[in-house]
Protein backbone atom coordinates (compact mmCIF):
# COMPACT_ATOMS: atom_id res chain seq x y z
CA UNK A 1 0.00 0.00 0.00
CA UNK A 2 0.75 3.60 -0.76
CA UNK A 3 2.09 5.68 2.12
CA UNK A 4 3.34 9.86 2.52
CA UNK A 5 5.92 11.40 3.14
CA UNK A 6 5.87 15.28 4.07
CA UNK A 7 3.35 17.39 2.09
CA UNK A 8 2.70 16.09 -1.62
CA UNK A 9 5.02 12.84 -1.72
CA UNK A 10 3.32 9.72 -2.31
CA UNK A 11 6.06 6.87 -1.41
CA UNK A 12 5.40 3.58 -2.97
CA UNK A 13 6.01 -0.14 -0.86
CA UNK A 14 5.39 -2.28 -3.78
CA UNK A 15 7.22 0.29 -5.91
CA UNK A 16 5.18 -0.70 -10.05
CA UNK A 17 8.47 -2.05 -12.20
CA UNK A 18 8.65 0.22 -15.75
CA UNK A 19 8.84 -3.35 -18.17
CA UNK A 20 9.17 -1.59 -21.16
CA UNK A 21 8.23 1.74 -23.27
CA UNK A 22 8.42 2.41 -26.93
CA UNK A 23 7.88 6.03 -29.03
CA UNK A 24 6.55 7.13 -32.28
CA UNK A 25 7.83 10.18 -33.88
CA UNK A 26 7.35 12.61 -36.57
CA UNK A 27 10.03 13.32 -39.28
CA UNK A 28 11.30 16.75 -37.76
CA UNK A 29 11.21 14.95 -34.34
CA UNK A 30 13.07 11.98 -36.28
CA UNK A 31 15.98 14.71 -37.63
CA UNK A 32 16.63 15.33 -34.03
CA UNK A 33 19.32 14.53 -31.72
CA UNK A 34 17.54 11.40 -30.33
CA UNK A 35 15.95 10.07 -33.50
CA UNK A 36 18.54 6.59 -33.02
CA UNK A 37 16.44 5.95 -29.53
CA UNK A 38 13.03 5.95 -31.56
CA UNK A 39 11.23 3.27 -32.12
CA UNK A 40 9.52 4.47 -35.40
CA UNK A 41 9.84 7.56 -37.27
CA UNK A 42 7.14 8.66 -39.65
CA UNK A 43 7.75 10.77 -42.99
CA UNK A 44 4.02 11.46 -43.45
CA UNK A 45 2.23 13.87 -41.09
CA UNK A 46 -1.04 12.06 -42.28
CA UNK A 47 0.49 8.73 -40.89
CA UNK A 48 -2.11 7.39 -44.20
CA UNK A 49 -4.97 8.91 -42.60
CA UNK A 50 -7.20 11.33 -43.69
CA UNK A 51 -6.94 14.27 -40.95
CA UNK A 52 -4.25 15.24 -38.56
CA UNK A 53 -6.49 13.79 -35.51
CA UNK A 54 -6.65 10.59 -37.01
CA UNK A 55 -3.18 10.52 -37.10
CA UNK A 56 -2.70 11.36 -33.73
CA UNK A 57 -5.26 8.38 -32.78
CA UNK A 58 -3.13 6.33 -34.76
CA UNK A 59 0.32 7.43 -33.04
CA UNK A 60 -1.33 6.14 -29.79
CA UNK A 61 -2.41 2.80 -31.17
CA UNK A 62 0.72 1.93 -33.26
CA UNK A 63 2.96 2.85 -30.28
CA UNK A 64 0.87 0.90 -27.58
CA UNK A 65 1.04 -1.69 -29.93
CA UNK A 66 4.75 -1.71 -30.62
CA UNK A 67 5.28 -1.66 -26.69
CA UNK A 68 2.92 -4.62 -26.13
CA UNK A 69 5.71 -6.24 -28.83
CA UNK A 70 8.47 -5.26 -27.56
CA UNK A 71 7.10 -6.56 -23.64
CA UNK A 72 5.88 -10.15 -25.52
CA UNK A 73 2.69 -9.03 -23.92
CA UNK A 74 -0.97 -8.42 -25.59
CA UNK A 75 -3.52 -5.96 -24.87
CA UNK A 76 -5.65 -8.56 -23.22
CA UNK A 77 -2.91 -8.60 -20.01
CA UNK A 78 -3.64 -4.88 -19.43
CA UNK A 79 -6.04 -4.01 -16.38
CA UNK A 80 -5.63 0.14 -17.22
CA UNK A 81 -5.08 2.16 -19.72
CA UNK A 82 -4.67 5.46 -18.83
CA UNK A 83 -4.13 7.72 -21.35
CA UNK A 84 -4.55 11.70 -22.84
CA UNK A 85 -3.28 14.19 -25.67
CA UNK A 86 -3.74 17.61 -26.44
CA UNK A 87 -7.35 17.66 -28.75
CA UNK A 88 -10.94 18.60 -27.70
CA UNK A 89 -11.87 16.46 -25.10
CA UNK A 90 -9.07 14.14 -25.08
CA UNK A 91 -10.12 12.92 -27.97
CA UNK A 92 -6.95 11.65 -29.67
CA UNK A 93 -7.11 8.83 -26.81
CA UNK A 94 -10.57 7.76 -26.59
CA UNK A 95 -10.60 7.61 -30.67
CA UNK A 96 -7.49 5.12 -30.17
CA UNK A 97 -8.80 2.58 -28.26
CA UNK A 98 -12.39 2.31 -29.04
CA UNK A 99 -11.57 -0.88 -30.06
CA UNK A 100 -9.38 -2.21 -27.62
CA UNK A 101 -11.18 -3.70 -24.57
CA UNK A 102 -9.50 -2.70 -21.95
CA UNK A 103 -10.91 -0.78 -19.33
CA UNK A 104 -9.86 3.26 -20.47
CA UNK A 105 -8.66 6.19 -18.08
CA UNK A 106 -8.71 9.84 -20.28
CA UNK A 107 -6.93 12.27 -18.34
CA UNK A 108 -5.89 15.81 -19.14
CA UNK A 109 -2.60 17.37 -17.81
CA UNK A 110 -1.58 19.36 -20.78
CA UNK A 111 2.21 18.34 -21.40
CA UNK A 112 2.15 16.75 -18.02
CA UNK A 113 -0.01 14.30 -18.77
CA UNK A 114 2.75 11.21 -18.84
CA UNK A 115 3.81 12.25 -15.42
CA UNK A 116 -0.31 12.30 -14.65
CA UNK A 117 -0.85 8.39 -15.96
CA UNK A 118 2.39 7.04 -14.81
CA UNK A 119 1.32 8.46 -11.33
CA UNK A 120 -2.60 6.93 -11.62
CA UNK A 121 -0.53 3.74 -12.82
CA UNK A 122 1.57 3.52 -10.03
CA UNK A 123 -0.78 4.06 -7.69
CA UNK A 124 -3.03 1.44 -8.82
CA UNK A 125 -0.73 -1.17 -8.91
CA UNK A 126 0.57 -0.49 -5.70
CA UNK A 127 -2.54 -0.33 -4.11
CA UNK A 128 -3.72 -3.98 -5.95
CA UNK A 129 -6.17 -2.52 -8.03
CA UNK A 130 -4.09 -3.71 -11.16
CA UNK A 131 -1.35 -5.77 -12.07
CA UNK A 132 -0.39 -4.10 -15.43
CA UNK A 133 -1.08 -0.37 -16.91
CA UNK A 134 -0.15 1.21 -19.65
CA UNK A 135 0.81 4.56 -19.46
CA UNK A 136 0.86 6.35 -23.21
CA UNK A 137 -0.05 10.12 -24.74
CA UNK A 138 0.61 11.64 -27.67
CA UNK A 139 0.85 15.03 -29.14
CA UNK A 140 0.57 16.11 -33.17
CA UNK A 141 2.16 19.95 -34.01
CA UNK A 142 -0.75 19.84 -36.69
CA UNK A 143 -3.53 19.13 -34.27
CA UNK A 144 -2.25 20.96 -32.04
CA UNK A 145 -1.73 24.27 -33.90
CA UNK A 146 -5.68 24.22 -34.84
CA UNK A 147 -6.57 23.50 -30.68
CA UNK A 148 -4.26 25.70 -29.06
CA UNK A 149 -3.12 28.87 -31.74
CA UNK A 150 -4.22 29.30 -35.78
CA UNK A 151 -5.19 26.15 -38.64
CA UNK A 152 -1.86 25.28 -40.36
CA UNK A 153 -4.09 26.94 -43.62
CA UNK A 154 -3.97 30.18 -41.76
CA UNK A 155 -0.11 30.34 -42.19
CA UNK A 156 0.56 32.43 -39.13
CA UNK A 157 4.22 33.58 -37.79
CA UNK A 158 5.63 32.51 -34.93
CA UNK A 159 7.09 34.20 -31.88
CA UNK A 160 10.27 34.11 -30.35
CA UNK A 161 9.22 32.36 -27.24
CA UNK A 162 6.84 30.19 -29.13
CA UNK A 163 7.51 25.64 -28.41
CA UNK A 164 7.13 23.31 -31.33
CA UNK A 165 4.50 20.53 -30.43
CA UNK A 166 6.38 17.75 -30.58
CA UNK A 167 4.42 15.10 -33.14
CA UNK A 168 4.51 12.06 -31.61
CA UNK A 169 3.24 9.23 -28.64
CA UNK A 170 5.50 7.35 -26.23
CA UNK A 171 4.22 4.49 -23.68
CA UNK A 172 5.68 2.98 -21.09
CA UNK A 173 4.19 -0.52 -19.54
CA UNK A 174 4.11 -0.36 -15.57
CA UNK A 175 4.17 -3.92 -13.94
CA UNK A 176 3.51 -5.19 -10.51
CA UNK A 177 6.69 -7.34 -11.16
CA UNK A 178 9.36 -7.79 -13.58
CA UNK A 179 12.18 -6.15 -14.50
CA UNK A 180 13.22 -2.61 -14.88
CA UNK A 181 13.12 0.40 -13.40
CA UNK A 182 10.72 1.01 -10.40
CA UNK A 183 8.88 3.86 -9.98
CA UNK A 184 9.97 4.41 -5.71
CA UNK A 185 8.19 7.97 -5.42
CA UNK A 186 5.38 10.60 -6.72
CA UNK A 187 4.94 14.12 -5.90
CA UNK A 188 1.58 15.43 -7.83
CA UNK A 189 1.95 19.31 -7.64
CA UNK A 190 -0.12 22.02 -7.04
CA UNK A 191 -1.83 24.07 -9.39
CA UNK A 192 0.35 27.45 -10.19
CA UNK A 193 -0.28 30.54 -11.78
CA UNK A 194 2.17 33.18 -11.69
CA UNK A 195 -0.54 35.73 -13.47
CA UNK A 196 1.64 35.16 -16.46
CA UNK A 197 -1.37 36.17 -19.64
CA UNK A 198 1.06 34.95 -22.69
CA UNK A 199 0.17 31.82 -24.71
CA UNK A 200 3.09 31.80 -26.44
CA UNK A 201 5.45 31.70 -23.53
CA UNK A 202 4.21 28.59 -21.45
CA UNK A 203 7.74 27.72 -20.59
CA UNK A 204 8.13 31.19 -18.34
CA UNK A 205 4.60 30.30 -16.80
CA UNK A 206 5.38 26.68 -16.24
CA UNK A 207 9.12 27.06 -14.51
CA UNK A 208 7.86 28.46 -11.06
CA UNK A 209 5.50 25.25 -10.82
CA UNK A 210 8.38 22.83 -11.82
CA UNK A 211 10.34 24.65 -9.16
CA UNK A 212 7.79 24.25 -6.52
CA UNK A 213 7.37 20.60 -7.57
CA UNK A 214 10.85 19.64 -7.40
CA UNK A 215 11.67 21.83 -4.12
CA UNK A 216 8.63 20.11 -2.42
CA UNK A 217 10.26 16.54 -3.75
CA UNK A 218 13.32 17.29 -2.36
CA UNK A 219 11.78 18.14 0.96
CA UNK A 220 8.89 15.94 1.83
CA UNK A 221 11.55 13.09 0.84
CA UNK A 222 14.73 14.59 2.51
CA UNK A 223 16.57 13.48 -0.69
CA UNK A 224 19.44 16.15 -1.78
CA UNK A 225 19.27 17.10 -5.71
CA UNK A 226 22.89 15.32 -6.05
CA UNK A 227 20.81 12.08 -5.20
CA UNK A 228 19.54 12.21 -8.90
CA UNK A 229 21.23 10.85 -12.02
CA UNK A 230 19.27 13.07 -14.15
CA UNK A 231 16.52 15.51 -13.02
CA UNK A 232 14.55 16.24 -16.44
CA UNK A 233 11.40 18.72 -16.71
CA UNK A 234 9.05 18.22 -19.86
CA UNK A 235 8.37 20.61 -21.46
CA UNK A 236 9.56 24.36 -20.42
CA UNK A 237 11.95 24.66 -23.53
CA UNK A 238 14.97 26.93 -23.54
CA UNK A 239 13.42 29.83 -22.28
CA UNK A 240 11.91 28.01 -19.18
CA UNK A 241 14.32 26.17 -18.48
CA UNK A 242 16.93 28.81 -17.78
CA UNK A 243 14.42 30.92 -15.58
CA UNK A 244 14.12 27.53 -13.62
CA UNK A 245 17.64 26.87 -13.59
CA UNK A 246 17.41 30.54 -11.75
CA UNK A 247 14.52 30.07 -9.59
CA UNK A 248 16.52 26.56 -8.13
CA UNK A 249 19.29 28.43 -7.25
CA UNK A 250 17.32 31.12 -5.63
CA UNK A 251 16.30 28.38 -3.36
CA UNK A 252 19.95 27.22 -3.11
CA UNK A 253 19.29 24.05 -4.99
CA UNK A 254 22.02 23.84 -7.69
CA UNK A 255 20.30 21.69 -10.42
CA UNK A 256 24.09 21.24 -12.71
CA UNK A 257 24.66 19.24 -15.43
CA UNK A 258 22.10 16.92 -14.37
CA UNK A 259 19.35 19.17 -15.34
CA UNK A 260 17.91 18.91 -19.07
CA UNK A 261 14.52 19.56 -20.30
CA UNK A 262 12.90 16.84 -22.86
CA UNK A 263 11.49 20.22 -24.84
CA UNK A 264 15.64 20.91 -25.48
CA UNK A 265 16.60 17.59 -26.26
CA UNK A 266 13.90 15.94 -28.76
CA UNK A 267 15.30 19.07 -31.35
CA UNK A 268 18.06 20.66 -32.07
CA UNK A 269 17.56 24.22 -31.15
CA UNK A 270 20.01 25.50 -33.54
CA UNK A 271 20.07 23.96 -37.13
CA UNK A 272 15.68 23.02 -36.59
CA UNK A 273 13.86 26.25 -36.51
CA UNK A 274 11.97 24.90 -33.36
CA UNK A 275 12.60 28.73 -31.91
CA UNK A 276 12.81 27.58 -28.19
CA UNK A 277 12.54 23.85 -27.87
CA UNK A 278 9.51 21.08 -28.25
CA UNK A 279 6.09 20.66 -26.01
CA UNK A 280 3.46 18.85 -25.80
CA UNK A 281 1.96 15.59 -24.34
CA UNK A 282 3.91 13.43 -26.97
CA UNK A 283 7.38 15.41 -26.17
CA UNK A 284 8.31 13.93 -22.51
CA UNK A 285 6.98 10.93 -23.06
CA UNK A 286 8.90 10.10 -25.95
CA UNK A 287 11.98 11.08 -24.66
CA UNK A 288 11.51 9.37 -21.53
CA UNK A 289 9.77 6.06 -22.98
CA UNK A 290 13.30 5.87 -25.64
CA UNK A 291 15.93 7.91 -24.72
CA UNK A 292 16.15 7.84 -20.65
CA UNK A 293 14.38 4.38 -20.34
CA UNK A 294 17.53 3.42 -22.61
CA UNK A 295 19.66 4.90 -20.76
CA UNK A 296 18.29 3.33 -17.42
CA UNK A 297 18.16 0.00 -18.77
CA UNK A 298 21.93 0.31 -20.08
CA UNK A 299 22.46 1.44 -16.04
CA UNK A 300 23.96 4.53 -17.62
CA UNK A 301 21.97 6.28 -15.27
CA UNK A 302 20.24 4.56 -12.35
CA UNK A 303 17.92 7.24 -10.47
CA UNK A 304 15.97 9.82 -12.62
CA UNK A 305 13.27 12.54 -11.29
CA UNK A 306 11.23 12.75 -14.24
CA UNK A 307 9.25 16.37 -13.62
CA UNK A 308 6.34 16.76 -16.62
CA UNK A 309 5.06 20.23 -16.74
CA UNK A 310 1.45 21.17 -17.66
CA UNK A 311 0.39 24.68 -18.84
CA UNK A 312 -3.51 24.15 -17.89
CA UNK A 313 -5.16 26.90 -20.27
CA UNK A 314 -8.06 26.81 -22.82
CA UNK A 315 -7.89 29.09 -25.80
CA UNK A 316 -11.11 30.57 -24.54
CA UNK A 317 -9.96 31.49 -21.14
CA UNK A 318 -7.28 33.06 -22.69
CA UNK A 319 -9.40 35.24 -25.01
CA UNK A 320 -11.19 36.01 -21.95
CA UNK A 321 -7.65 37.96 -20.67
CA UNK A 322 -7.01 35.10 -17.66
CA UNK A 323 -3.92 34.17 -17.06
CA UNK A 324 -2.40 30.82 -17.30
CA UNK A 325 -2.67 27.69 -14.23
CA UNK A 326 0.53 25.44 -14.31
CA UNK A 327 1.26 22.50 -12.94
CA UNK A 328 4.37 19.79 -12.26
CA UNK A 329 4.11 15.98 -11.62
CA UNK A 330 7.34 14.58 -10.39
CA UNK A 331 7.94 10.67 -10.74
CA UNK A 332 10.87 9.38 -9.13
CA UNK A 333 12.38 6.56 -11.28
CA UNK A 334 15.38 4.41 -10.03
CA UNK A 335 17.33 1.01 -10.51
CA UNK A 336 17.25 -0.48 -7.40
CA UNK A 337 19.92 -3.42 -6.68
CA UNK B 1 12.59 48.61 -62.61
CA UNK B 2 12.25 51.44 -60.16
CA UNK B 3 8.27 51.01 -59.55
CA UNK B 4 9.54 47.70 -58.06
CA UNK B 5 12.33 48.70 -56.20
CA UNK B 6 9.88 51.04 -54.92
CA UNK B 7 7.32 49.00 -53.77
CA UNK B 8 9.82 46.31 -52.81
CA UNK B 9 10.93 48.75 -50.33
CA UNK B 10 7.48 50.07 -48.68
CA UNK B 11 6.14 46.73 -48.93
CA UNK B 12 9.09 45.70 -46.68
CA UNK B 13 8.99 47.98 -44.36
CA UNK B 14 5.12 47.45 -43.71
CA UNK B 15 6.10 43.93 -43.18
CA UNK B 16 9.23 44.98 -40.99
CA UNK B 17 6.82 46.65 -38.49
CA UNK B 18 4.81 43.55 -38.04
CA UNK B 19 7.38 41.36 -37.40
CA UNK B 20 9.13 44.17 -34.79
CA UNK B 21 5.53 43.55 -33.28
CA UNK B 22 5.38 39.76 -33.11
CA UNK B 23 9.57 39.30 -31.93
CA UNK B 24 9.69 42.55 -29.29
CA UNK B 25 5.59 42.97 -27.95
CA UNK B 26 2.78 40.55 -26.69
CA UNK B 27 0.60 41.21 -29.74
CA UNK B 28 -1.02 38.37 -30.95
CA UNK B 29 -0.95 37.99 -34.87
CA UNK B 30 -4.22 38.06 -35.26
CA UNK B 31 -4.47 41.18 -33.45
CA UNK B 32 -1.88 42.52 -35.31
CA UNK B 33 -3.73 41.89 -38.63
CA UNK B 34 -6.65 43.76 -37.43
CA UNK B 35 -4.22 46.34 -35.70
CA UNK B 36 -2.99 46.93 -39.35
CA UNK B 37 -6.37 47.02 -41.40
CA UNK B 38 -7.45 49.84 -38.65
CA UNK B 39 -4.08 51.84 -39.11
CA UNK B 40 -4.93 51.48 -42.90
CA UNK B 41 -8.38 53.21 -42.79
CA UNK B 42 -7.08 55.86 -40.21
CA UNK B 43 -4.33 56.79 -42.15
CA UNK B 44 -6.64 56.82 -45.41
CA UNK B 45 -8.88 58.76 -43.83
CA UNK B 46 -6.02 61.94 -42.90
CA UNK B 47 -5.01 61.14 -46.49
CA UNK B 48 -1.17 60.22 -45.61
CA UNK B 49 -2.26 56.43 -47.07
CA UNK B 50 -2.70 57.41 -50.73
CA UNK B 51 0.81 59.30 -50.54
CA UNK B 52 2.40 56.10 -49.61
CA UNK B 53 0.44 54.39 -52.13
CA UNK B 54 1.13 56.96 -55.00
CA UNK B 55 5.14 56.35 -53.87
CA UNK B 56 5.07 52.61 -53.21
CA UNK B 57 2.17 51.27 -55.16
CA UNK B 58 1.48 47.60 -55.27
CA UNK B 59 3.90 47.29 -52.03
CA UNK B 60 1.53 49.55 -50.10
CA UNK B 61 -1.87 48.31 -51.65
CA UNK B 62 -1.37 44.82 -50.93
CA UNK B 63 -0.26 44.65 -47.39
CA UNK B 64 -3.30 44.62 -44.80
CA UNK B 65 -2.96 48.29 -44.46
CA UNK B 66 -3.88 48.84 -48.38
CA UNK B 67 -7.18 47.00 -47.11
CA UNK B 68 -7.95 49.83 -44.49
CA UNK B 69 -6.99 52.49 -47.31
CA UNK B 70 -9.61 51.05 -49.56
CA UNK B 71 -12.38 51.11 -47.20
CA UNK B 72 -11.58 54.18 -45.95
CA UNK B 73 -11.73 55.72 -49.37
CA UNK B 74 -14.40 53.76 -50.29
CA UNK B 75 -16.37 55.39 -47.48
CA UNK B 76 -15.32 58.28 -48.21
CA UNK B 77 -16.67 58.46 -51.99
CA UNK B 78 -19.75 56.77 -51.00
CA UNK B 79 -20.61 59.36 -48.43
CA UNK B 80 -19.93 62.01 -50.83
CA UNK B 81 -22.21 60.71 -53.82
CA UNK B 82 -25.39 59.06 -51.52
CA UNK B 83 -24.59 60.74 -48.31
CA UNK B 84 -24.59 59.21 -44.95
CA UNK B 85 -25.86 55.85 -45.90
CA UNK B 86 -22.54 55.38 -47.83
CA UNK B 87 -20.27 54.94 -44.07
CA UNK B 88 -22.64 51.20 -44.14
CA UNK B 89 -22.19 50.56 -48.10
CA UNK B 90 -18.63 52.10 -49.75
CA UNK B 91 -16.38 50.40 -47.49
CA UNK B 92 -17.24 46.69 -48.72
CA UNK B 93 -18.22 47.74 -52.04
CA UNK B 94 -14.57 49.30 -52.83
CA UNK B 95 -13.11 46.23 -51.50
CA UNK B 96 -15.41 43.81 -53.13
CA UNK B 97 -13.22 42.55 -55.74
CA UNK B 98 -10.32 42.04 -52.79
CA UNK B 99 -12.91 40.15 -50.91
CA UNK B 100 -14.46 37.80 -53.73
CA UNK B 101 -11.17 36.81 -54.91
CA UNK B 102 -10.11 35.77 -51.69
CA UNK B 103 -13.26 33.85 -50.93
CA UNK B 104 -13.35 32.20 -54.18
CA UNK B 105 -9.42 31.58 -54.66
CA UNK B 106 -9.23 30.56 -51.10
CA UNK B 107 -12.13 28.19 -51.75
CA UNK B 108 -10.44 26.71 -54.83
CA UNK B 109 -6.77 26.37 -53.27
CA UNK B 110 -8.93 24.65 -50.22
CA UNK B 111 -10.28 21.85 -52.97
CA UNK B 112 -7.03 20.94 -54.08
CA UNK B 113 -4.91 21.31 -51.93
CA UNK B 114 -3.69 19.87 -48.55
CA UNK B 115 -2.39 21.71 -45.61
CA UNK B 116 1.20 20.38 -44.73
CA UNK B 117 3.94 21.00 -41.96
CA UNK B 118 6.24 23.57 -43.50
Amino acid sequence: MSTRTGKQTVVLSNPPVVIGGAAIVGKKEGDGPLARYFDQIIDDEYFGEKSFEKAESRLLRDTLVKTLDKCGKSASDLHFIISGDLQNQCTAASYAFRDVQVPFLGIYGACSTMAESLSIGAILIDGGAAEMTACITSSHFCSAEKQFRYPLEFGSQRTPTAQWTVTGAGCILLEKQGNGPVITHLTNGTIIDMGIKDANNMGAAMAPAACDTILRHLEDTGRNIDYYDMVLTGDLGSFGRSILIRLLKDNGVEPGDRYNDCGCMIFDLESQDVVCGGSGCGCSAAVLSSYVLELMNQRKINKVLFVATGALLSPTWIQQGDSIPCIAHAVSLENIQ
Amino acid sequence: MTDIIKAFITGGIICVIAQLLIDYTKITPARIMVLFVVTGVVLGVLGIYPAIVEFGQAGATIPLTGFGNTLAKGVIKAVNETGLAGVLTGGVKAASAGISSAITFGYIMAIVSKPKLK
